[in-house]
């Protein structure tokens, strides 16, 4: 029952959120249903036995297609990073004006069903229901409560998006056809034995879709417009959980059912994820906008955890699953000190601001801890899953890595060239009047920061979490 | 047998209400009250409770499929009916008549969807065109009514020429008008058509496509579905499409065997242009009536798919599929017609001025784009797997998504236009009856995005 609470919470609570009017009473709906979702999930996790945590019921029995849910590690850890984004979001946001605010929850609330649906669907067509789902109102959401360019810039996104589902529907429906029940379910899936010049043509079906979301270069154009653009609450949902949409569907919806073609393209996907992260790197470090900075810096993360996806490597996956929550931690950070930013001061420009450490103490040493997470530093979160996909990366190929291990450094430049440029040096107009942080964000930022630091001394939680997935995931090798 | 009777006597029955009664909105009530008899009467037919017999001698057979699709149509016309009643009295000064017309083309579909020979399937053609011609014409003080019937009624009588010939053709080859598959030599199991019976099925087709307006037969669509008065184009591109549709698979079911391997090529490229055309010049409208003209021809070339894979798959498909366009499309046209600007910048910001009026517009663009949660997905869906269970064929999935993803750019600029855009969209008087029908209708469309098998349930029980 757990999986259908998760997803029932967040959207009866959104319905209701389009009524409401009164701005604080949709911000504290908002807040009491990621609260409530939150309380789902870690009851769920933790404290319920198994059984509870799968669901199974007819839908569609003339196509085969069940409505079964079903949590593994992987959505384990997942169904948790978005359960807790969801009300440090809320917390961190508090306080910045939006016109319909109702609308504006409502919408976000919907965007978490989605999200709990695609991680938990066992079911093919499922999946693929909530996989667009979560787009829908993110595309409302950008459009309406975003930056100037909002429209043309959404609609990129949309389309790039929407041309991927439709790949991986073709590929769904290509597989329900070769399945022996006739059926859309997960196991069904798997057991289809592709021969090999078939899975090398449906693979491309499913990874377009994936790599999109990701997203990997060459298909990375709409991200970093996007996540400029929209408000700075959804941009959190897009960066910290929806891109490991596509990262979890790799390791569940794509390894498993072809691992021939995955072998064969594995070369090819690591260069182009490498490229990605070298050539995101290059231009984070040209950026002025913090925004632009966090998107090409968080092209770099991903392009590291789709390389190593594909090196086949045991340690390198584990690195994958525990990188997968704390990028999700640490990236929502990073957007919570730039909004904190923005809101206060109206601008974004690095060449704007500066000496802000004197003005906001408790803020700069805050994002210094998060900017240290985003370089991996040890004791942060970030190092051990870093280490373990480098560890990958490394017997996969030790000259990829080598080229891979520049975009560290390359990270630290652009990550301390940030710090540096806003926060230290004189001070200028405009943050010549600046004042710390308000009380909500201070509160999500110091959640954030405790995770940061506890996971980075013990992660051995988030290990143990997901290790079936991985021992399930290697088992197919 | 039950609906094509009662259809053209609630015609006749129509026509005479106009002389009884003066009060216009009394007519729209009658017809309504008709339409529910005719669901209720073919209902009965359907389950062999009442019907009424006429040797037809072959010529006419009535099976499940085609009684099922008859109930949903009336059904639609129904929704049709209460969404726009108000509208059709509007149209011009012979409420009745129109109302009248409309019976007709029913009593045309009925035939078409249980035709078993090629002189019902002419009759049933004709049934259902010339009531067209003159409701594409009922606005006739306005010139572009005139030259959208005028241009309709020419090209149809052409069309119908090529269909007679067709037909002559055809039994000149077979020597019978009913439809018995082609006959096949005993020793190779290969079928030896003669020139004639597949010149006349060539002469079938393209009158056909004609009808359904498929590429490169689909010139006359735009300026006739732009000119008629936006309500009688609602159900023109809606209900009679989907009977036409009805019509081409039960011809083609049965005599495609004789073109061989030829009739999937030819059919492949009539799918795709009929796609392409449709969907690329939708891109470059600036009239939302016209967009909704050219997305109805790229909406045909996924019905076309029904005709491509004739197997199980597409018998349910192309009557989830007819459903779901005829719902968002009357839905659509409903709103259409109360807007008092018809360009896309008419619907600027509708959303805060009538946001119920925005938000089930946006329900049905998602259900004609065929986005999740609603009927659109689902007929979209039908439609592709019945190709890819045909198998060999995947590379025209692929185009066909292509497309669907290139129907995204227009429909959601109407999107745009209402929420995102900054505007005062101005609309004819809204009534509280009009939102909550709409809200139904939206509903409905959700509805059927979740649980298609509620269409389909119908078909087989």
């Amino acid at each position: 029952m757990i999986p259908v609470l998760l997803i029932l919470l967040p959207l009866l609570t959104g319905i209701i959120s389009f009524f409401i009017k009164e701005e604080n009473a949709a911000k504290g709906w908002g807040l009491l249903s990621a609260v409530l979702t939150l309380t789902v999930a870690i009851a769920g996790v933790y404290f319920y036995p198994a059984a509870q945590l799968s669901f199974d019921s007819a839908w569609l029995p003339s196509l085969g297609s069940r409505f079964a849910m079903s949590m593994d590690g992987m959505s384990k850890m997942l169904v948790l990073l978005t359960a807790i984004s969801f009300p440090l979001i809320f917390i961190a946001t508090y306080k910045n004006q939006y016109k319909n605010p109702g609308s504006f929850y409502a919408l976000m609330l919907l965007t978490q069903t989605g999200l709990m649906g695609v991680f938990v669907a066992n079911d093919a067509l499922l999946f693929y229901f909530f996989w667009e789902l979560a787009l829908i109102p993110v595309y409302f959401l950008c459009s309406l409560w975003g930056g100037e360019k909002r429209i043309a810039v959404t609609f990129k996104f949309f389309i790039y998006t929407f041309i991927g589902s439709l790949m991986m529907l073709a590929g769904i429906l290509y597989m329900y056809f070769q399945t022996a029940d006739h059926s859309f379910a997960w196991q069904s899936f798997y057991n289809v034995q592709l021969a090999s010049e078939k899975q090398l043509f449906v693979f491309w079906l499913f990874f377009v879709a994936f790599a999109i979301k990701m997203p990997i270069f060459p298909f990375h154009t709409w991200q970093p417009d996007a996540y400029e653009q929209s408000p700075t609450a959804t941009t959190m949902v897009l960066s910290g959980i929806m891109v490991k949409m596509g990262i979890f569907a790799v390791i569940k919806w794509l390894l498993p059912f072809f691992p021939t073609a995955s072998d064969q393209f594995a070369q090819w996907i690591i260069l182009l994820s490498v490229i990605g992260m070298l050539y995101a790197s290059l231009i984070a470090i040209r950026q002025d906008d913090i925004k632009r900075l966090i998107a090409y810096s968080s092209i770099a993360h991903i392009g590291l955890m789709s390389a190593t996806l594909f090196t086949g490597s045991r340690v390198g996956l584990e690195g994958v699953m525990i990188q997968m929550f704390n990028h999700g931690i640490n990236v929502i950070g990073l957007w919570i000190v730039a909004d904190a930013i923005e809101q206060q001061l109206g601008t974004r420009k690095f060449s704007e601001l500066g000496g802000l450490a004197q003005k906001a103490p408790s803020l700069a040493i805050l994002l210094v801890v998060m900017a240290f997470a985003n370089i991996a530093l040890p004791l942060t979160n970030a190092f051990i899953g870093e280490f373990l996909m480098f560890n990958g990366l490394f017997h996969y190929n030790i000259w990829i890595t080598a080229v891979a291990g520049i975009s560290i450094i390359l990270a630290a430049v652009y990550t301390l060239n940030m710090v540096q440029k806003v926060f230290y040096g004189n001070t200028t107009d405009v943050t010549s009047n600046a004042i710390d942080i308000s009380g909500n964000i201070r509160l999500a930022l110091v959640i954030l920061v405790v995770l940061v630091i506890a996971l980075g001394v013990y992660p051995q939680p988030m290990i143990d979490l997901t290790k079936d997935t991985v021992g399930a995931t290697m088992a197919g090798k | 047998m039950n609906a094509i009777i009662l259809s053209a006597l609630l015609g006749v029955v129509m026509m005479f209400s106009g002389i009884l009664t003066k009060n216009k909105s009394v007519l729209k009530y009658i017809a309504a009250v008709g339409l529910l008899l005719l669901i209720a009467f073919n209902v009965m037919d359907t389950y062999a409770i009442f019907k009424f017999e006429i040797n037809s001698r072959g010529l006419l057979s009535f099976e499940k499929f085609g009684l099922y699709f008859n109930t949903l149509a009336f059904a639609a016309t129904f929704i049709y009916v209460l969404l726009s009643g108000s509208d059709i009295e509007r149209a011009g000064i012979n409420v009745a008549e129109y109302f009248a017309l409309i019976f007709f083309v029913l009593c045309g579909l009925s035939i078409l969807s249980g035709f078993n020979g090629m002189l019902m399937l002419f009759l049933g053609i004709e049934i259902l065109s010339i009531p067209l011609y003159i409701l594409t014409g009922s606005d006739k003080r306005n010139l572009k009514s005139n030259e959208a019937a005028l241009k309709y009624f020419l090209m149809g009588s052409f069309t119908t020429g090529i269909m007679l010939m067709g037909i002559a053709f055809f039994y000149g080859a077979t020597g019978s008008f009913t439809l018995n598959a082609p006959p096949v030599i005993p020793t190779t199991g290969m079928v030896n058509p003669s020139f004639l019976h597949v010149g006349g099925l060539l002469l079938l087709f393209v009158a056909m496509a004609f009808k359904v307006s498929a590429a490169p037969f689909h010139f006359w669509t735009p300026d006739v579905y732009d000119g008629a008065p936006s309500v009688f184009t609602s159900f023109m591109a809606t209900i009679v499409k989907a009977a036409g549709f009805v019509a081409f698979i039960r011809l083609f079911q049965s005599q495609a065997i004789a073109l061989g391997p030829t009739w999937k090529i030819i059919l492949s490229i009539v799918i795709i242009l009929t796609l392409m055309i449709g969907n690329i010049t939708a891109v470059f409208q600036q009239s939302v009536k016209r967009m909704l003209a050219y997305s109805s021809i790229a909406q045909a070339g996924f019905m076309l798919f029904a005709l491509f894979s004739s197997n199980d798959l597409a018998k349910e498909g192309i009557l989830l599929y007819s459903v779901a366009y005829s719902l968002a499309t009357i839905g659509i046209f409903a709103v259409l017609i109360k807007m008092d600007d018809y360009t896309f910048d008419g619907f600027n910001g509708l959303s805060k001025s009538h946001p119920v009026l925005a938000f089930t517009t946006t329900v049905f663009l998602l259900s004609l784009a065929g986005i999740p949660l609603t009927a659109g997905f689902f007929a979209k869906y039908y439609m592709l797997a019945s190709v890819v269970k045909e198998g060999g064929s995947i590379w025209l999935v692929i185009v066909a998504l292509f497309f669907a993803a290139v129907s995204v750019y227009y429909y959601f600029r109407v999107i745009q236009a209402m929420y995102f855009k900054e505007g005062d969209a101005t609309t004819a008087p809204i009534s509280g009856a009009f939102k909550l029908a709409l809200i139904v209708v939206a509903g409905l469309v959700i509805l059927l995005g979740i649980f298609p098998s509620i269409i389909l349930n119908g078909f087989y029980f």
